[in-house]
Order: structure tokens, then sequence, then C-alpha cells
């Protein structure tokens, strides 16, 4: 009977806690595999702008700093393995960047890098081809052609199986689908074959329930005021087995909680047909999943099913979309939200008046249920924030927005404040652009970087 | 006046322009009561102000679940949409108010 695989997560996000992974490998000395994700639709585009100035950046350079903290422990003797899409754009360089540090520091290891995610010169050559063309909209990429920045396939598990057979300790891959970073490890450990859906489909569901790391230990969780010490809140661990069933667990002595509701929660999170979750290893269906407590903080999953993935790979490709800036102004007193709601088209009326137009704008008065607009009935509130957000190809004209919040400190409603941070900045837009590849048409490749 | 945040719980996340909210009922009495009367278009009307051109309901028993997949409720989403919650983080949130009738 071959041991449990023990995975854990410590990157939900780039920008996630930076202290999670050092710390989840001292929390659970015994764990086998930790992932980091930090590739959301906007990572690649800021990515590609990086490597446009630079062709040796295009990777998330906090990975390095993680690399960094586990050296220590390594040292020490753990044997833990990474497996992260940290290499964005550029997974080689990200390879070789901490290969250098591993160097510098005595340590022998090999270095899997997983790349051929990477479609843009695809599409770009041929932008009139079907399955191109928006999974939404169905509109043609000829319309985005020459402001496409960033094209890539989510590519599956295989490949980081691959390197991990090779025995890379560490693997850096491009954009591949997140649970797939579960996946992966499992398929090298456990040899399960291609077809055997119903244990990747259990591989899938662990992937997807510890790939947000802290959404299931509690963090966001609807009775989230119920968890005490929640500035310690445990990163999550998938013990996954042979079966591909698996629990669900976090350190001993962390905070936050893992139960029927952090799960199920996690379960829900960001899926449409839950009879057809797609990812690039299996067709998984929810629909058949039992869960049950194998003891506290501990939620066993079995039951999943699985069938044969799509013989398409999902693309996610950005463009460039314009520019967008926006800016906060707190305003304290009576009628604060008629007087904020105000001073918000004082803005917009003297933008108009400088002949500035926009594609987008929007004036939201947090505190009376702008987040939600119009669902929830208006309170009398003393307090609440404007906030202004315009969108617009010229930058000029967005650039011209953010000299038009300080003059309200002198000529706005009494009782205006909160202006100390300064004008707000200009950032590009980036567009999503979601569509498919045939699977025949991408090259999945697996390079081993030793460290000696 | 019960809401629906005494029968369930959820959370909600973004699909692109889309938003989907996962509503979990605490017991099987709940999730019965919420099949026959938490529809796909008693959703549609609550979120009406959000513009959403489309909701569909999928059905979870096994795990007292129901998945409501919101179209175009997020204007676009991501970096296009110009809302603060362009991503539909506060939709659970929103959703869990919703009157329930006296139950």
């Amino acid at each position: 009977m071959v041991a449990c695989l023990r995975i854990g997560n410590a990157q939900g996000f780039w920008g996630d806690n930076i202290e999670a992974p050092s710390l989840l490998v001292k929390q659970q000395p015994n764990l086998d595999f930790l992932t980091l994700d930090y590739l959301s639709e906007v990572s690649l585009s800021i990515m590609a702008i990086q490597k446009e100035k630079d062709p040796q950046l295009g990777y998330a350079k906090d990975f390095l700093d993680v690399i960094k903290s586990l050296i220590p422990l390594w040292k020490k003797g753990s044997k833990v393995k990474v497996v992260s899409n940290a290499g964005g754009l550029s997974p080689i360089a990200c390879a070789q960047a901490c290969a250098l540090l591993l160097r510098e520091t005595g340590i022998s290891m090999k270095i899997g890098i997983v790349s051929g995610d990477d479609v843009l010169h695809l599409l770009k050559n041929n932008p009139a081809e079907k399955d191109f063309c928006h999974l939404e909209t169905a509109e043609p990429l000829t319309s985005k052609l020459n402001l496409l920045v960033t094209a890539n396939a989510y590519l599956g598990a295989q490949p980081i199986s691959q390197a991990i057979k090779l025995g890379a300790q560490i693997v850096i891959t491009g954009r591949v689908a997140d649970p797939s970073l579960t996946v992966g490890p499992c398929l090298a450990h456990f040899e399960w074959k291609e077809n055997e859906f119903n244990k990747i489909a259990g591989a899938t569901v662990a992937g997807h329930l510890i790939e947000c790391g802290t959404q299931v230990t509690g963090g966001i969780s609807t009775n989230w005021m119920d968890i005490s010490h929640p500035a310690d809140i445990g990163f999550p661990i998938a013990e996954v087995n042979e079966d591909g069933s698996c629990i669900i667990t976090k350190p001993a002595g962390t905070s936050g909680r893992v139960n029927e509701q952090t799960v199920k929660e996690q379960l829900l999170y960001e899926i449409g047909d839950p009879e057809n979750y797609l990812s690039p290893d299996a067709n998984v269906s929810f629909l058949t999943l039992r869960l049950s407590s194998d003891g506290e903080d501990r939620i066993r999953i079995a039951g999943a099913t699985g069938r044969a993935a799509s013989p398409y790979y999902k693309v996610s490709a950005t463009y460039r979309n314009g520019y967008r800036a926006e800016g906060m102004l707190v305003c304290f007193g009576r009628e604060a939200d008629l007087k904020a709601r105000r001073s918000g088209e004082i803005i917009l009326e003297r933008l108009s008046k400088a002949k500035c137009t926009f594609q987008k704008t929007q004036i939201e008065c947090l505190g009376v249920g702008d987040v939600v607009p119009g669902i929830f009935p208006k309170k009398e509130l003393m307090e609440c924030v404007l906030r202004v957000c315009v969108m617009d190809s010229n930058k000029e004209s967005v650039e011209r927005f953010t000299k038009e919040l300080a003059p309200l400190v002198t000529s706005g409603p009494q009782g205006l404040t909160g202006y100390t941070s300064g004008r707000p900045h200009v950032r590009p837009v980036f567009g999503y652009w979601p569509c498919l590849i045939s699977r025949e048409k991408v090259n999945p490749t697996v390079e081993i970087l030793e460290v000696k | 006046m019960t809401l629906l945040r005494e029968i369930a719980y959820a959370r909600s996340g973004d699909k692109g322009s889309h938003s989907n909210i996962g509503v979990i009922a605490y017991d099987e009495k709940g999730y019965l009561f919420l099949q026959e009367h938490l529809t796909a278009e008693k959703v549609a009307l609550f979120f009406q102000p959000l513009s959403p051109w489309k909701v569909m309901r999928y059905e979870l028993p096994n795990l007292l679940a129901l998945n409501f997949v919101l179209y175009g409720v997020l204007d676009g989403g991501g970096s296009v949409s110009l809302r603060i919650d362009a991503q539909g983080k506060a939709l659970g949130q929103a959703i869990l108010e919703m009157e329930m009738g006296v139950v």
C-alpha cells in the first residue's frame, strides 16, 4: 500500500503571506510537497511589461525570497519539494536565478523547468483561427491582434510529474492549471496512468481545495468572526491517498479551522457547472463527492469521478485596453453621502469642461452600500468614502483626472479629509481574452537544471 | 422575517465577467427549503441593479448546496470593471441578507 502524499500550499496568489512557505515547512516537517501559486490574469501582463524592459525578467521575483527562506531548512535535512508557477513568462530565467542562490550556499539540487505554455506567436500568426475567438462573445481575435500582450495555455500535470520523476526537487512552471500543481506530484508518486480519471479527479479536487491557501482553513469563511487568533490562520495540507481520496487539514497548533463549512465553501469557489469542472488533467464531477470528518480540523473527501479532459487547452490571452486611475477621499458630516457624490460629480464636470472624455467612469459612495450598488436601501450616514474611477484609451485624459481630486480640499464640502495619500497612479488596463487551442499545437517541454 | 444567512452560508468568486455564488444549507431541511424557494429567478431579481443578463442554478444535493452563476454581473470583471468589487467578493455577503419570508 503506497503511503499517502502530503502536499501543502503556502501561496494562494502573488502577494500572499510572505512567511507562510518556510513556516508551513517548519510546522509540518513531514510535508512532501509545497505548492505556490503566483499567476492571476493580471500577473502575466505585469510580467510582460517587465520582460519588455529586460528579457531576464518576467517571473515572480518574490519566489527567490521563498527559496532563500527554505535554504536553511534544506540544509538542516528537510526533503520538501517545491512546485510553483512562479516562472511566469520566463521560467528558465527564474530557474537560473534560483540556481545562483542555491550554488552560493553550497546546496546540490535539480530544478525542473516546465515551459511551452507561451502560445502568443501561435495566436499572432493565425488570428482568424476559429479556436482563437473569444470564448464568451465569439468575437474574432483579429480585432485585438496589434494589442495582444500575452497568450498562455493552461498546461496540465503531466510535465510537472515528468520533472519530478527526473529528480527535480524544485519545479518551476509558466502557466498551468492551478490544481495541476497538486496533481503533478500525485501522478509522479502514485504512478497513476493518464486514464485513471477518477483518481486524477480526486487529486484535482484536492488541488482546487488548497490552491487558494487560507481560503479553506477559515479565511473568508462566512463565520470568520468565530475564529480566535485570526492573525495565525494555518495554511492547508492535502493528504492524498492512492485511491484519489484525500484529507484536508492544517498543521497542529495553528489558528483557523478545517471543517465541513470551510471545505464546502472552497469547493464552491469559482466553479460553474459542478458536474463539469474542467481541468487539463480531467473533467471532474463534484456531484459524487462525499465529505466526512476524520477528527478535529481533518475533513476527508472521497468519491470524485472524472472523465477525459478536453482535446483543447484553455488559453488566457491579454491585450492592451487603455489606462485607468482611481482616487478616494473621505467625507464626514451630516449628509456625508450626498456631499461625497456631489464632489465626485464636480470632478467629472471639470474634466468634461477640459475636453477630457472617458470610455468609462464610476462614482461610488462607500459606506452607504455602493460595494453592491442598488441592492440595499440607503442609510443616513455621518461618514463615507468617495471613490472615483475613470478609464480611457487616452493616457492624458486619465492623467488629468489624477489632478482633479486635490482641489476639492479647499473648494469641496466641509468635512472632506483623507487626501494625504497623494495623487492617484495611472495604470495600464489589460483586457482578458479567453479562448482555446488544440492540444496538438502545443508542445509542453521539461528541462532539468542541475545545481552542483 | 427570516434572512438567508439563518438557513445557509455562502461564498462568491469570479470567472471573467461572471460571478458564481455558492449557497450551502446548514442542514438537510434547509436545503430542501432552498431547493424550492431560492430559485434562479429570485437571485436574478435580487441582483438586478448589477445587471446580470442570465442566472443559472446548479444543484449539489450531496453537499446540500446550490451554485448560482450570474452572467455579466461583474461589468467586465478583472481590470476592465471600474467597480471597487470587480471580482465579486462581496456578493456572497450580499445574498445572505436576502429575505426568505417567515420560515
